[in-house]
């Protein structure tokens, strides 16, 4: 007789199955276990929770905010959005647990903080995984889907893939294959007094970059598209890129940020010799590098979902989704976690979601929640009734305070319905992409976007007789959308439809 | 089945609006740009909605629809969403997927600089416009 195996979720019949026990996995089962899914397995190729945040960043420092201390209390719904770090609880003892870890040297967790909430979440909010067992094949059934997996066979009505972006992905440039992946940077000190040539100017080719500063004799990066510094201003990212781009402007201290196509990398004396067309600047250039780093980002471990039909973008990297983070060609197949940027929503202003970050995508993982509790198993939530009086009101806090609306910008909204027979009914969080689409009914819709000029504005978007208006207004200094001004345009607004 | 496309940049090569852009060119635009895939049925571009973006179709079939009626259909190669960027208004029409349909999405504010950085782009715009508009005259007449 082998040893007992006390693990969760043994193959068989479940309604759900999640696979993935990063943060998007595990936000995921903890909300499908509150809307009424019972038999829901987690499975999980790793041995402990946590995902991408067991490892990366390689530097070890997060870029997103968790403000111990904020203007509103810790375990707060407002507080949401001054902690973008922790998962979404539904109970007091479950919310709000990244500052716990954190020994604020920055309101920037660093990587074990992080992981150490992570875990805490799972175990204080009931959040049981089968770890060690891997999904390896997929099978769509008469009813539903069965996954293979190193454990045997799970049958499934739905199944969410909260898989992350975990596998190192490479261009085809000839010769790249030969140098190392981002996945594979050595410690800093490992580059002293080294070349070192970075293929990619995204995330992590900054990040790499900037923790080589101290260390290497020369950073270059390279890759085709230009580094837009209007849009960096803005972008979390900047505390790892404008160092090295710093540099770089200065003219000075061997770091050198390129707009070039890489032709070839070839092997050469010990190093390697990089052959680039420009692609901002006309002409070619060939550079010598002691170490060149593939910093070319990752790709969604797919597997056999592509040959179901799940359709992708962007070079096979991501699975294509729909508002409601669903395959847009295989239903019934789900998403959660950070491959759900793919969904990227009415992109006003060409702005995107957050959703490529916890602060994003746990809402999309709560909302999927209920989404496949109600389309797949019947399972809707009570909707909460308002007095006409008390509507405004209520749009108006949610405009000011609403973490859901703050953390996804013209990505998520709050609706409420103008039922004749019902009366006027809270739909919730929903994607803004989805309300403008839906053809159902007089409603109303508030989202904080930004406008052209990136300024924070308030929205309304009102549906009455199958015809929809948007309303976008002005900002405020101080964000302050509960004002009377807001107050009087969303009366007049709705005027129609409250009377 | 769903026919991924596995280059971008051999897709932008293929199609007039990029034509006579040289390699690195078109690396610059594939890599600055987002693809965007979307199921039959799904909204696009949206009639009254603000800040929409300029859209190349790279494979399948929209319909543009204007209060409900279908007025045209565009396939690969194909672009939309330009009129409502150049002229800062909202779009006047729906584009809906009719097929799975992948596009390159140019956000609003980027159009300009990409038109004004590569020329060439802005002219093969302008060729097709005319000739859509040779075209609407056409049938108006």
């Amino acid at each position: 007789m082998g040893e007992i195996d006390e693990r969760p979720f043994p193959p068989g019949e479940y309604d759900v199955v999640v696979v993935g026990s990063g943060p998007g996995g595990l936000q995921v089962a903890y909300s499908l276990a509150r809307a009424g899914i019972d038999r829901c397995a987690v499975i999980s190729r790793d041995d402990r929770p946590g995902g991408m945040f067991r490892r990366f960043p390689v530097y070890q420092r997060l870029i997103s905010w968790t403000k111990p201390d904020a203007p509103v209390a810790r375990g707060t719904r407002e507080y949401e959005w001054y902690d973008h770090n922790s998962l979404l609880g539904d109970e007091d003892g479950h919310r709000a647990l990244a500052p716990v870890f954190m020994d604020r040297q920055l309101d920037l967790p660093a990587r074990a903080e992080m992981e150490s909430a992570l875990a805490e979440f799972a175990e204080r909010g009931g959040v049981r995984v089968r770890y060690g067992c891997e999904w390896e094949s997929t099978r769509i059934e008469d009813d539903g889907f069965a996954l293979v997996t190193t454990d045997g066979e799970y049958r499934c009505r739905a199944c969410v893939f909260a898989l992350g972006m975990t596998e190192a992905w490479t261009p085809p440039i000839p010769g790249l294959e030969h140098a190392p992946h981002y996945a594979d940077t050595r410690s800093p000190e490992q580059y002293e007094g080294r070349s070192v040539f970075i293929v990619g100017k995204r995330n992590s080719g900054f990040e790499v970059a900037q923790g080589l500063l101290p260390w290497a004799s020369t950073v270059v990066l390279a890759s085709p598209r230009p580094v837009d510094t209007s849009v960096l201003a803005f972008s979390p990212l900047r505390l790892r890129y404008l160092q090295p781009f710093d540099e770089h402007v200065r003219g000075g201290s061997g770091s050198h940020v390129l707009d070039a196509s890489i032709d070839r990398v070839e092997r050469h004396d010990g190093g390697y010799r990089i052959r680039a067309s420009g692609t901002t600047w006309k002409g070619e250039l060939t550079l010598d590098a002691d170490e060149v780093i593939a910093a070319t980002g990752f790709r969604t471990p797919l597997r056999d979902l592509p040959r179901l039909g799940v359709a992708t973008v962007n070079e096979g990297r991501l699975p294509a989704q729909t508002p409601w983070w669903e395959s847009v060609t295989v239903p019934g197949i789900f998403f959660a976690g950070n491959v759900t940027q793919a969904s990227s929503g009415l992109r006003k202003h060409g702005a995107t979601s957050s959703s490529s970050s916890v602060h994003g995508f746990r809402y999309n993982a709560r909302l999927v929640a209920h989404r496949i509790a109600e389309t797949v198993f019947g399972k809707g939530r009570e909707a909460r009734l308002l007095e006409p009086g008390q509507v405004v009101g209520f749009l108006l806090g949610e405009l000011a305070r609403a973490p859901e609306l703050w953390s996804q910008k013209a990505y998520l909204a709050r609706v409420v319905a103008f039922d004749p027979t019902r009366g006027i009914r809270d739909d919730g969080i929903v994607p803004l992409a989805e309300f403008v689409d839906r053809d159902t009914g007089d409603a109303c819709a508030v989202a904080v976007e930004h406008d052209a000029g990136g300024a924070i504005v308030p929205a309304l978007y009102v549906r009455r007789d199958g015809r929809l208006a948007e309303h976008v207004m002005p900002p405020h200094p101080l964000h302050a959308f509960d004002g009377d001004d807001y107050r009087r345009e969303l009366g007049a607004r709705l005027e129609p439809l409250l009377a | 089945m769903d026919e991924p496309t596995a280059n971008v940049v051999e897709t932008l090569a293929s199609l007039s609006l990029f034509g006579d852009l040289t390699h690195p060119e078109l690396q610059a635009v594939a890599h600055s740009f987002d693809e965007e895939a979307f199921a039959p049925g799904q909204r696009v571009l949206r009639q009254d909605v603000s800040g929409g973006s300029f859209y190349v179709i790279l494979s399948g079939e929209a319909r543009v629809v204007i209060d409900g009626e279908e007025r045209a259909v565009l396939t690969r190669g194909d672009f939309f969403g330009e009129i409502s960027v150049l002229t800062d208004t909202a779009p006047t029409a729906d584009v809906v997927a009719s097929t799975l349909l992948r596009c390159l999405v140019v956000p609003d504010h980027d159009l300009k600089p990409l038109m004004l950085s590569r020329p060439s782009i802005a002219y093969r715009m302008l060729q097709i416009e005319a000739r859509r508009l040779r075209a609407a005259n056409a049938w108006a007449r």
